[in-house]
């Protein structure tokens, strides 16, 4: 890091004047809020100026009034941007978890007793929004950040700005809201089919796989055997249509376990990755699954609490 | 942060910023060459038709030259782009221009400076009312452009308003900065020679004609307060430029540089103090009352008794003045003054030259010359007229005894050269004659239509004498006004015409009006702003004390509108207020509204554990709820307040 950038890093942990990540809800008090003129608002100064000097060389006693006036102008927009953004009350809004690979989209409740208009929020890395509050009400700014890693994803410090009303007074703030997300790991792309062989370890019952009644259609998933695609509904309803699988009687009885040791790849993530697309591959079919990692294992069940507590633990393995 | 160089501009600000240019150019429309508005008309239009069909922009190359064009023309009317004129023309034509070039709010921002820029230079033309107004309009639209471009989204009404709610915020700030911040007397490099062009005013010089030219003009040239009452009509001659200097024709002032102090004593007793603020007129002349007593510190005198101010009158000027209407001076006048106060050229005027041999061969001293002469002018018959007759070479004698109708500029030379001729040392004073008290706030306003001119005799033992012929001939111009004294029919400037008297009173309420204006907002100057900082109590106002104060009053100000700001913000929504009330009266019976319970379920409660106030708890609930949630009406919390005020658990 260059001194330059070390001395902003410094002075923005000196601006946020608490230690992250705080207590939600923050009240961004006034001792928080800074206040500078925009390039435009250097500009405009730059222009009264000339007009002071010009009302003075030419004897303008108008043009005294106008030039005071105009700087009057600048001050109120000083006081209408703090105003915007002083005591805005921020909480965390719903995060919900998301796969590695994808994006993460924070949401943080914006809440206000007055109007406020054009709060922008920013994160270091460029991403931003945009958002108004009405008087008494709240607003969602949502923060797309790429989930890169499995694990818990924090949400970085948030820089908070308005221009508002001339775009010549920018007032701003930071916070670092206790809001983090969690992140699966990445489903694998190119899986192995659902280890069905894994009798041994208790799996299945004989005859389990329930293809035996035909009982309807569902949505195609990549880990369905080939056989098992309504192949005769999509030839009829063409290329665009989605795949459909047929389901058959009896594969709400069916049994798997996803084991650790089953799931190929060379290093840890690897496994993680498959053995997150059999998790969602056999929630997907309706399965009755478990999951067995080395520390912990997961009984069979199904359902969508199960899911995300299968997954949260590949998601957190070996860290937590 | 991310460094952004604008976004691009939507159609409402792309109006917005149309709006601004016109605003600001057609105030100054009457004011600068008709080509320069109908290019700057004609780009605006370009812009409003591209904008209208969704166009792009034109290439910068045709832009270039379009700049490079207007310049060549802007230089070729000037012959400089330097000054006043051209450098108005030149923002004139850029803000119009950079419209065909403005894409981004960036763009839009330069317009707008530009724009404020345009309003304070409407000011180099006129910084009356009218024009005040004006500049207003312009710097609130440009307001509301500047917020236009920050916000795309808000409305045009919306924005206008918030617009002048903040212009209105910025008043308080402005005020005490006119007031308090430390002024310096411009300019701070020599103006341009244009800066103060063409004005309406005496000439130093007084040819047959050059004074009737201005009983056309209502315009004022300067106004008097008197510290006493004001002195009869007939006493008010107003003094300007003395021209002892004659070639046949014209009459000239002395060539000599005027003297810090006048050549007499002022005498003890019989002054009359009075102010006086005098219009620009770039010229040095103050308009004193005959005769002034003393030179000020902003004057000085010259040998024949005209006060003039040390700089050109670039600006409305005010002076404190004390004249004495009974003095005479020059009793000790030399010879070689004298002398010059009887030239005439050779062969002028021969008519007269034979008349007042007569007269000096008839009279034993040049007092009855004198009065030979005034009855001469009194029997004569002449008539004083706004539209005299054209005079060929021998001016004095074709009007004494050829056209006899003349304005005062044909009495007074013509009784100057008969005076001369006779022996008498006699010059031609100018100046003004009159004025009129306005009943509103007691200014007595002197117009150019006032202006006059008469003229001095010099009789050994007596000095300079004044002896107007106009007042011979026309007494009522003297004693009343000129509209009194000319032939009924005479075109008259519209202030003078008798018939129009209700035109008359709205006049005397503008012209106070804009007495006032021009006292304390354009002629507050450094010397105004000592004398009022004085007066409020600032012992020695000087720079360092008015910065301090400024400082002081403006951190004030600024404590109160940021007090006043989040005043507003902590006013709530009064049902929620009256509903946090009722919680606290009914917590001190252990009832308190417990925080996550909707009002509803709060009203059963409370009901439930005071079944008398049951219905009546339920109805302020109901209200509320429909306050608060529903669509609230006033009147609605009328009831709510009606019904917590009789409500008694």
């Amino acid at each position: 890091m260059n001194p330059a950038a070390a001395l902003r890093e410094q002075f923005i942990r000196w601006a946020l004047r608490v230690r992250p990540p705080e207590e939600s809800p923050i009240t961004l008090g006034q001792r928080r809020v800074y206040v500078l003129p925009t390039r435009a608002g250097l500009g405009y100064a730059a222009a009264l100026l000339t007009m002071l000097i010009g009302s003075i060389n030419y004897n303008l006693s108008l043009g005294y009034v106008l030039t005071f006036l105009l700087a009057g102008l600048g001050v109120v927009a000083i006081l209408h941007s703090f105003r915007n953004l002083v005591r805005l009350k921020v909480s965390r809004g719903r995060t919900p978890p998301v796969f590695a690979g994808e994006h993460v989209a924070f949401h943080l409740v914006l809440a206000s007793d007055v109007e406020r208009q054009a709060l922008r929020l920013w994160l270091p890395d460029g991403e931003n929004t945009t958002v108004d509050i009405a008087a008494n009400d709240s607003a969602d700014a949502c923060l797309r950040l790429p989930a890169t890693r499995r694990g818990w994803l924090a949400l970085p410090r948030v820089g908070i700005e308005t221009t508002w009303p001339l775009g010549m007074i920018r007032a701003w703030a930071y916070c670092a809201p206790d809001l983090r997300c969690l992140v699966y790991p990445k489903p694998a792309t190119k899986a192995p089919p659902l280890p069905w062989g894994a009798g041994e370890h208790g799996g299945r019952r004989a005859g389990g796989q329930g293809n035996d009644d035909f009982a309807g259609l569902r949505g195609h998933q990549p880990a369905d055997p080939p056989r098992h695609v309504a192949w005769k509904t999509a030839a009829r309803q063409g290329e665009d249509a989605p795949l459909l699988t047929k389901q058959f009687d009896g594969a709400a009885t069916a049994r798997i376990w996803l084991d650790w040791h089953d799931a190929p790849g060379e290093d840890t993530e690897a496994r993680l990755s498959v053995l997150t697309r059999w998790a969602l591959d056999a929630h997907a079919a309706g399965l009755d699954w478990g999951l067995r990692l080395p520390e912990r294992s997961f009984a069979p069940a199904s359902g969508e609490e199960h899911l995300q507590a299968a997954l949260t633990a590949l998601a957190l393995h070996g860290q937590a | 942060m991310a460094k952004r160089s604008g976004t691009l501009l939507v159609p409402t600000q792309i109006w917005w910023l149309l709006a601004t240019g016109v605003a600001v150019i057609a105030p100054l429309a009457p004011h600068v060459q008709p080509w320069l508005t109908v290019a700057a008309t004609l780009a605006l239009v370009w812009r409003a038709a591209l904008a209208w069909q969704r166009k792009p922009l034109p290439s910068r190359w045709l832009l270039l030259v379009l700049v490079v064009a207007g310049t060549a023309a802007v230089l070729w009317q000037f012959r400089t782009l330097l000054g006043q004129n051209p450098g108005v023309a030149l923002l004139i034509l850029f803000l119009a221009l950079k419209h065909l070039e403005s894409r981004t709010t960036r763009d839009g921002l330069a317009i707008v400076f530009l724009a404020f820029f345009l309003a304070l230079a409407q000011f180099f033309y006129s910084q009356a009312i009218p024009a005040a107004i004006a500049s207003a309009a312009g710097v609130l639209v440009a307001t509301a452009t500047l917020l236009a471009l920050a916000d795309p989204r808000a409305a045009p009404p919306a924005v206008l308003r918030r617009g002048g709610i903040m212009l209105l915020q910025a008043l308080p700030l402005m005020l005490l900065l006119f007031v308090l911040f430390p002024r310096v007397q411009g300019p701070l490099w020599a103006l341009p020679r244009d800066a103060a062009s063409a004005r309406t005013g005496l000439s130093d010089t007084m040819a047959p004609g050059s004074i009737s030219q201005l009983s056309q003009s209502d315009a004022i040239a300067f106004r008097v307060r008197f510290a006493d009452a004001v002195p009869a009509q007939k006493l008010l001659y107003w003094r300007g430029p003395v021209l002892p200097e004659f070639d046949g024709r014209a009459w000239r002032p002395m060539n000599e540089p005027p003297f810090p102090q006048l050549p007499y004593g002022e005498p003890g007793s019989g002054g009359l103090d009075y102010e006086t603020i005098v219009e620009p007129h770039g010229r040095h002349w103050i308009f004193a009352l005959e005769l002034p007593g003393a030179t000020t510190a902003a004057t000085f005198a010259t040998r024949d008794y005209q006060l003039v101010a040390r700089a050109p009158l670039t600006v409305r000027q005010r002076h404190r003045l004390r004249s004495y209407p009974a003095l005479q001076a020059g009793r000790d006048d030399g010879e070689s003054l004298r002398q010059r106060a009887l030239f005439l050229p050779e062969g002028s005027n021969p008519r007269i030259r034979a008349l007042a041999a007569r007269w000096r061969n008839a009279a034993q001293s040049d007092e009855d010359v004198l009065r030979l002469a005034e009855s001469f002018f009194l029997n004569q018959r002449l008539l004083y007229t706004l539209a005299p007759p054209l005079l060929g070479e021998q001016s004095a004698d074709e009007f004494l005894f050829d056209t006899r109708q003349g304005f005062c500029e044909h009495f007074a030379n013509a009784f100057a050269v008969a005076m001369r001729a006779a022996g008498i040392p006699a010059r031609v004073v100018t100046g003004y004659q009159g004025g009129e008290v306005n009943p509103v706030d007691g200014w007595l306003t002197v117009r150019q239509y006032d202006a006059h001119a008469w003229t001095e005799v010099w009789l050994a033992g007596r000095g300079w004498l004044r002896v107007d012929p106009t007042a011979i001939s026309a007494p009522t111009r003297i004693d009343m006004n000129l509209a009194a004294a000319v032939p009924v029919g005479d075109p008259l400037p519209l202030m003078m015409r008798v018939d129009l008297a209700w035109l008359r009173d709205i006049r005397f309420r503008w012209d106070a009006v804009a007495n006032a204006w021009n006292q304390w907002v354009l002629g507050y100057n450094p010397d105004r702003q000592r004398d009022l900082l004085r007066r409020l109590g600032m012992p020695q106002p000087d720079w360092q004390r008015m910065t301090a104060a400024l400082a002081v009053l403006c951190g004030l100000a600024l404590l109160a509108l940021t007090a006043w700001t989040l005043r507003q913000r902590q006013r709530r929504d009064p049902a929620l207020a009256l509903w946090q009330k009722l919680s606290r009266r009914l917590g001190r019976r252990g009832l308190a509204r417990r925080p996550a319970e909707g009002p509803l379920a709060y009203a059963q409660r409370v009901a439930a554990a005071l079944p008398q106030a049951a219905t009546d708890m339920h109805a302020i609930a109901t209200l509320y709820a429909r306050l608060r949630y529903g669509a609230g009406a006033p009147a609605l919390l009328h009831e709510l307040r009606h019904r917590m005020a009789s409500f008694h658990p």
